[in-house]
């Protein structure tokens, strides 16, 4: 019965019996909190870079201090208001694209009557959300290339031909586009049990009351998924500085960096690629703040507003 | 159910059917295309003729992957990494699930880790102090590098926490009462019922570490640590944008017939059967597992 843990006093002054087991949860959760020290929490006095003139040599525990320099230059650099305006649109487009169309899709497949084919479906959708997009650029550069089957059909109906990787005013259109095409069917799990969780005596209530389809739908599906909807749509706000590094980094060149480039590549090449540590630190620490107040305040209005709690 | 279709009703049922199925197709045919192109001859490849079905059907490229060690080195790299990642995740996982599942009451010091936890899945030091911190590990060019430094999913740790409560506490009671220690109740009773969440675990870190290139770019400073998506991402991805940006279209012309788009299209399909094998299989765990861990908590 004897565990003489610091934590036992924490949180329990009153007539608490000790639990035997306590000694075994933190054995358990040693490999957990080791992995957590050194992964998670060293990397993170690494932060210090972003205040420094970084050297190499010396290591950061004896680089020169500079304050807020490195953000003032970021504010003052063109590339990084570019960049920070591509993420916020691309961002932007995708997460509205991403809560819209998978929802339409499984109201669609609600609405399938040959429910057979569902399963069928739902598994070929769900295929490209499985794959990287190293694999799904490299798909895009064959089907997209000036000669590639899309070019040849625009052709075969009478349009020129179109240099997708190019052109800079298609490229975020081409992002959302292939994003929503990766995870729509993915994404509509979430919808669809939702959907299953209805109460299907409301569906036999409105045929007795004379409802038709689009009324039903209108009146009791998406009343009944309301909550859903929103909580996702509050949850994914706090990705609107994310624009997805891998799908940027394996589609853009430098012909569309005026519209394709976000701050995860810009932090990938003036960082570690131009070796400017410090400068790439405190752009990535910025990036990292901001997305952190904005998921917690997500986090908190889902709880504010829908009870939703993460754990 | 008796129920009165309408003319309209109809018609939206045909119109249903041909949408869903357009979309069906469209998931598909890329890669469909792709194994089309891999089995199609390299002229045919050039020429841009390629459709629906393979031209001048042949098994050359599939045949040149066979012989080419750099790419068999890096599908090695990417077993491996695998292979490890998925046994390191699992383990640490469902022991820190279990303690995490508990109330405060039960396990004090606990929402203060669950904090903690969470801190971290939201908040990092970013890119370059990852990087610095892996370089002074020592972990440049290791298999080790790769499998510890996305080691624990911790949005995955939460979702079998929230698993491990929604099961109804009885359970462990009845265990605790025939003498069952916290360690029994975990593997004897626990993971058994966790199946369907385990198994969304697992394929999510099975692709997560499959599909990763972008560690293993920075990770590696030769290309005989590459995984496999690495290696064709540098090889196949990487070849192809920089020439988009820095050719002229008469130069690409010249460079698309020089690169062998077929051999290109093999490796890309050859690295995606690992993927298409598993997770047919665990579709109904992981929509389960999904909607029952996130949903309530």
């Amino acid at each position: 019965m004897s565990t003489n843990l610091k934590n036992e006093n924490v949180g329990l002054k009153r007539r608490r019996i000790k639990n035997p087991d306590v000694k075994h949860y933190w054995i358990m959760l040693v490999p957990a909190l080791i992995w957590l020290a050194l992964f998670q929490i060293t990397p993170m006095f690494g932060i210090v870079m972003a205040f420094q003139d970084y050297n190499a040599g010396t290591g950061f525990l004896h680089s020169e201090f500079v304050g807020f320099e490195h953000f003032q230059y970021m504010f003052e650099l063109n590339d990084a208001r570019v960049a920070l305006r591509n993420t916020l649109i691309i961002a932007f487009g995708k997460i509205i694209c991403n809560l819209f169309i998978p929802l339409i899709f499984a109201l669609l497949l609600n609405e399938l009557r040959q429910k057979y084919l569902v399963k069928t479906i739902q598994t070929s959708v769900y295929l490209p959300f499985f794959l990287s997009w190293v694999i799904l650029s490299g798909i895009m550069l064959q089907i997209f290339s000036y000669n590639g089957p899309v070019n040849n059909l625009l052709e075969f109906m009478g349009f020129d031909p179109v240099l997708f990787f190019q052109k800079a005013d298609l490229f975020r259109g081409f992002l959302i586009g292939s994003d929503v095409w990766k995870n729509f069917g993915f994404n509509a799990i979430i919808y669809l049990a939702a959907l299953a969780g209805i109460d299907h005596t409301l569906y036999e209530a409105a045929v007795v009351d004379g409802a038709g389809r689009w009324r039903k739908v209108w009146h009791i599906t998406l009343p009944g998924i309301r909550s859903t909807i929103a909580l996702l749509a509050i949850l994914s706000l706090g990705g609107i500085l994310d624009a997805g590094f891998d799908q940027v980094y394996n589609l853009y060149n430098p012909l569309v960096y005026s519209t394709g480039d976000i701050i995860d590549t810009f932090v990938y090449r003036a960082g570690l690629q131009g070796l400017d540590f410090s400068f790439g630190t405190a752009v990535g620490l910025l990036k990292s703040v901001v997305s952190f107040i904005l998921i917690t305040a997500g986090y908190w209005l889902a709880r504010k507003l829908l009870g939703y709690r993460i754990f | 159910m008796i129920e009165n279709r309408s003319l309209g009703s109809k018609a939206f049922d045909v119109f249903n059917l041909i949408i869903l199925i357009s979309l069906t197709l469209l998931s598909l045919l890329p890669l469909w295309y792709t194994l089309m192109v891999a089995l199609s001859e390299k002229e045919a490849v050039q020429a841009g003729i390629v459709s629906v079905y393979p031209i001048g059907f042949n098994l050359y490229s599939f045949d040149a992957i066979l012989s080419d060690s750099g790419f068999f080195k890096a599908f090695w790299v990417s077993i491996q990494r695998v292979v490890l990642g998925a046994a390191f995740t699992m383990l640490v996982l469902s022991l820190a699930a279990y303690p995490l599942s508990r109330t405060s009451r039960q396990f004090p010091g606990r929402n203060l880790l669950m904090w903690a936890f969470i801190f971290c899945l939201l908040f990092n030091g970013g890119l370059i102090p990852w990087f610095i911190t892996m370089r002074n590990y020592n972990l440049m060019d290791s298999i080790w590098g790769l499998v510890l430094s996305g080691g624990i999913p911790i949005f995955n740790m939460i979702l079998i926490t929230n698993f491990i409560k929604n099961l109804p506490e009885e359970l462990e009671e009845a265990a605790k009462i025939d003498g069952a220690g916290p360690w029994r109740v975990l593997y004897q009773v626990l993971l058994p019922l966790l199946k369907p969440v385990l198994a969304t675990v697992l394929l999510f870190t099975m692709v997560g570490h499959w599909n990763e290139f972008f560690q293993g770019m920075v990770l590696s400073t030769q290309m005989d640590s590459y995984p496999l998506q690495t290696y064709i991402q540098q090889l196949v991805v990487s070849a192809s944008l920089e020439n988009l940006a820095n050719l002229s279209l008469e130069e690409l012309d010249r460079a698309t017939k020089l690169n062998n788009g077929s051999l290109n299209a093999a490796k890309i399909f050859v690295a995606i059967i690992p993927v298409m094998l598993i997770y047919p299989f665990l579709q109904r765990y992981f929509v389960k597992g999904i909607t029952l861990g996130s949903v309530k908590g």
